[in-house]
């Protein structure tokens, strides 16, 4: 193979395949906005650090990127701000301890007041049917 | 409808309204810090020079406080801002009991927060100046070690390094006293390390 057809080839390949920098780059991106889209902004109502545009919120998410490129997992930087903010930061709570009623709670008093609804209607409905008077014989019966 | 069936649909209804009823008594803007009892995250801050005058471009500091240094005497670090109205009542507060329990082995500094150094200066000027250091932090990081919402906010350190109280909104003279007491009463004798002098700006 000559020179030339050679360094097309690697222009090729180097054209194909984008630097591993440059990939890395772009995971580093989609995880930072992974973890931001689950930390709580402290300076908003109820908006994201990644959706909001404060300072801090900015500030936040430089934080939440230099600690992935440190190597922390999304679950240690999670863990940072937890124990900086409590559990207050995080927009979905976690499922464990007292958090666990506020993922049981709802469906349980639901099904509990459906079954209420049910039985009540139906106890009413048998009431009715043995309410209505049944038609007395009229004269023409006779 | 009988009693019977009155007493258990109360009993069945009872603990739910008594949960919605506790969620009433709760302030959602008051929300607990984890910090208190924990070592106090370090910072090695750059103090803001004061004698600068204004059109002047920013110099660099010379000074730095390290946190870590101040290891064996009470911290008070109270974040604030010129933009801030409520700082305006905390201020004068601060700047007068700092003197007075420095003796008793207290430190104070001031965290300048989300504001420019002039700004910042003009402000402590026209509040007729300041008798502990200014520190920058213009990334915010230490803020956010410390788990600030907003400002002001005051955090009291013990001479063991570890988080005693976080104080949201204006601290009172009666806070400060009271706190300040109490953790002097439980630290040990602190060692002699007198404010410096060029730190006392008028």
């Amino acid at each position: 193979m000559t020179g030339g057809v050679q360094a097309v080839l690697l222009a090729l390949v180097l054209l194909v395949q984008p630097p591993a920098a440059a990939v890395d780059s772009a995971a580093l991106d989609r995880l930072t906005r992974e973890v931001s889209q689950e930390l709580r902004c402290p300076v908003c109502q109820g908006e994201s650090i990644q959706e909001s545009p404060a300072e801090l919120a900015q500030e936040m998410k430089g934080v939440v990127r230099e600690q992935l490129a440190a190597g922390r997992t999304p679950d240690e930087v999670k863990a940072y701000f937890v124990g900086r903010y409590g559990e207050w930061i995080l927009l979905r709570p976690t499922t464990t301890g007292v958090n666990l009623m506020l993922y049981w709670l709802p469906p349980i008093v639901m099904i509990a007041g459906g079954a209420v609804v049910v039985l009540l209607a139906r106890r009413w409905i048998r009431a009715s049917r043995l309410a209505t008077p049944t038609p007395s014989p009229t004269p023409d019966d006779a | 409808m009988n009693w019977k069936r009155a007493a258990m649909g109360t009993a069945a209804i009872a603990p739910l309204v008594a949960l919605l009823a506790f969620g009433m008594t709760r302030n959602p803007k008051e929300i607990l810090s984890p910090l208190p009892g924990r070592a106090a995250p370090d910072f090695a801050l750059a103090v803001m020079p004061m004698d600068v005058t204004d059109g002047a471009p920013e110099p660099a500091s010379t000074d730095t406080v390290r946190l870590a240094d101040r290891r064996g005497r009470i911290q008070v670090v109270n974040y604030y801002a010129s933009w801030c109205l409520a700082c305006r009542d905390e201020h004068p507060v601060l700047s007068a009991l700092a003197p007075r329990y420095a003796a008793r082995g207290v430190d104070f500094v001031g965290i300048v927060y989300k504001d420019s150094p002039s700004a910042m200066r003009r402000w402590i000027v026209q509040m007729g100046g300041q008798t502990y250091p200014a520190l920058l932090d213009p990334s915010a990081r230490s803020a956010i070690d410390y788990g600030l919402y907003g400002v002001p906010e005051t955090v009291f350190i013990g001479a063991d390094g570890r988080v005693v109280k976080k104080y949201i909104g204006p601290v009172t003279h009666q806070v400060l006293t009271s706190t300040l007491d109490s953790l002097i009463a439980l630290a040990p004798a602190p060692p002699v390390q007198p404010v410096p002098a060029d730190t006392v700006v008028r």
